[in-house]
């Protein structure tokens, strides 16, 4: 009988997921998997005795209205940082549960329990850090670039050691030595969760936090085989398999091996990067013989890759003097308009001027997509979110497979804040960091607007051959404050 | 034994039954998935309740108390937030509503 209605249970939350595939029904699906966990709450409450009832409703009440008050507080822009930070407190809570089972003094635990125990709590207590501080990296509280410490692979290395030291003494010692080895091992393990977690920055984030969510829900079933209870089993598998899923997604998205964005090289990587990019843009310059490049006359060329550029071919003098009015005019006869939103637009918050400007351009007659890369923006998915914010139709959101073989008919590709998304240096040149890493590919429209902050290259460190395209016009600035000018000149 | 057989059969059911219909979704969806697999994490407020099923120490109960404020947090607060997201995705149909 218990086995029927957890198994009810567990298909409530089926049903939920299930729901996800279309996004008309994934609001009752979100409610079906709440219903199915609060299920499954109440089934604890009726076949267990709760002892100390009143410190368990207080800790209940306390969370829950935390939780609710900055759920909602919170905007669009904070969802990647909220889910990082509310996935830390899970893993918070797996380890203390694991921790108070492991160290309890009047019960024995057979191997299997201990054994899952220790591993509950090694992973719940590094997701609790790593996912704290991809919570303080996604708010800006920390410098998003990866940080690396010198030996840093030492250290992990130390730490790990220190990490199986630790549990292999505590199966030897008296149960009150245990519990200080337990803590140390807690200890160990949220150091490196922190040392996991810093060194990956800006556009791999979106790995990072499927590949946390995936360890949390690890955390859980490890509860789940301490406590030998099923639901927490099933539930924790679902989203260890949904986070791992994710994670696979996008590091296919980037053409990047899971070890390389987790481990990168261990050496401090500014040189590395400001290497590759030299002799990436060298070859850019010598192998596709850009066109003349339509250069800004702000680009302040302290930058060691812009001075190579131009040393490499000699740039005519900017021959563009009102891109704006240009970018106006090329947007005014456009036919058909796919725009490339980036992680610089939600930064900038210009989602609201960019359907402003895609409301003028649909009224004036011309059809206005959007394209969705994959891993646009610092989590899976986060484009969707900004836009739909902004009250785009979510079926003019078409991803990355569907969009690519319509912009050679397309009249004007509009990239917003985005990069590496279009660097079309990924399918023309070998060896870059990001080469085999399928773009969308603006370079294939008409005439190209990019409304970027500056023409620096992007996370990758690759200078993008777009902005030197003469089909493009170079838009500098806050992305905001671009767009709406273009609206004061489409009007 | 048999015990833990059986909970490695459910993991792994769960596991392959949470891959296949994970691959099913849009990428439109994906934040909010994530997001609500995010609060289904905190599942572990279930083991934080059964904690409190025998008596413990003080120590014990303080441990056991933060691991239900933070599991709490972790669901209510993710289930709200998928629940704010998916109410801003609006198809054509939904528009004209309006």
């Amino acid at each position: 009988m218990t086995l029927i209605i957890d198994f009810l249970v567990i298909s409530g939350l089926i049903l939920g997921i299930w729901l996800f595939s279309e996004p008309r029904k994934a609001r009752f699906g979100n409610f079906a998997a709440a219903f199915s966990l609060f299920c499954a709450f109440v089934l604890i409450l009726y076949r267990y005795q709760i002892i100390n009832v009143n410190t368990v409703a207080i800790s209940l009440m306390f969370g829950a209205i935390v939780g609710y008050v900055v759920a909602r507080s919170v905007n669009m822009n904070q969802i990647p940082a909220m889910v990082a930070i509310q996935n830390g407190a899970g893993g918070a809570a797996a380890f203390l549960v694991s921790f108070v089972e492991l160290t309890r003094a009047d019960q024995s635990l057979n191997s299997v329990t201990a054994i899952s125990g220790i591993i509950g709590l090694a992973v719940g207590a590094f997701t609790f850090s790593g996912s704290m501080v991809a919570g303080a990296k996604l708010a800006n509280k920390m410098r998003q670039s990866p940080q690396t410490l010198s030996n840093h692979n030492f250290l992990v290395l130390v730490t790990i050691w220190g990490m199986f030291a630790a549990c292999a003494t505590s199966f030897h010692v008296s149960s009150e030595s245990a519990f200080y080895l337990h803590l140390v091992q807690i200890v160990l393990s949220c150091l490196l969760g922190i040392l996991f977690s810093i060194r990956i920055g800006g556009a791999d984030m979106p790995v990072l936090i499927s590949f946390l969510n995936s360890m949390t829900g690890m955390a859980a079933a490890l509860c789940g085989m301490v406590l030998s209870n099923r639901l927490l089993i099933a539930f924790g598998a679902i989203v260890a398999s949904s986070g791992y899923i994710l994670t696979y997604m996008m590091c296919k998205a980037m053409n990047r091996n899971i070890i390389k964005v987790f481990i990168p090289d261990s050496q401090p990587s500014q040189p590395i990067t400001q290497s590759t990019t030299v002799v990436s843009s060298e070859k850019i310059a010598k192998d596709s013989k850009l066109p003349d490049s339509i250069l800004e006359p702000e680009a302040e060329g302290n930058n060691e890759v812009d001075n190579v550029v131009s040393a490499a071919e000699p740039v005519e003098p900017a021959i563009c003097v009102d891109p704006l009015a240009d970018a106006a005019k090329a947007l005014l006869k456009a036919k058909s308009v796919i725009v490339i939103p980036g992680y610089g637009m939600a930064l900038a918050k210009a989602q609201f001027k960019v359907l402003e400007l895609a409301s003028i351009l649909t009224k004036r007659g011309a059809s206005v997509k959007y394209a969705i890369h994959p891993v646009a923006g610092r989590m899976p998915g986060h484009m969707n979110v900004i836009l739909a914010e902004a009250e785009v139709d979510y079926d003019d959101l078409i991803e990355m497979e569907d969009v690519n073989s319509l912009f050679s008919d397309t009249d004007v590709a509009m990239v917003i804040g985005a990069c590496d998304v279009v660097n079309s240096a990924a399918i023309e040149v070998e060896g870059t960091p990001i080469s085999g890493m399928p773009i969308l590919l603006a370079h294939e429209a008409k005439q190209i607007i990019v409304c970027n902050f500056d023409d620096k290259p992007g996370y990758s460190g690759v200078p993008n051959p777009l902005y030197k395209n003469n089909k493009t016009i170079m838009l500098q600035g806050d992305a905001k404050a671009t767009v709406t000018d273009l609206i004061a000149r489409l009007n | 034994m048999t015990n833990l057989l059986v909970m490695l059969g459910f993991f792994i059911a769960s596991f392959f039954i949470g891959y296949i219909l994970i691959s099913r979704i849009p990428s439109l969806l994906h934040t909010p998935l994530m997001s609500m697999t995010n609060a289904v994490s905190g599942v572990t407020i279930l083991g934080a309740m059964l904690l409190f099923t025998i008596s413990g120490t003080a120590t014990e109960n303080i441990f056991g108390s933060l691991a239900i404020v933070a599991a709490t947090f972790n669901v209510v607060g993710g289930f709200a937030i998928t629940d704010r997201m998916l109410g801003l995705f609006k198809g054509k149909s939904k528009k004209e509503n309006f």
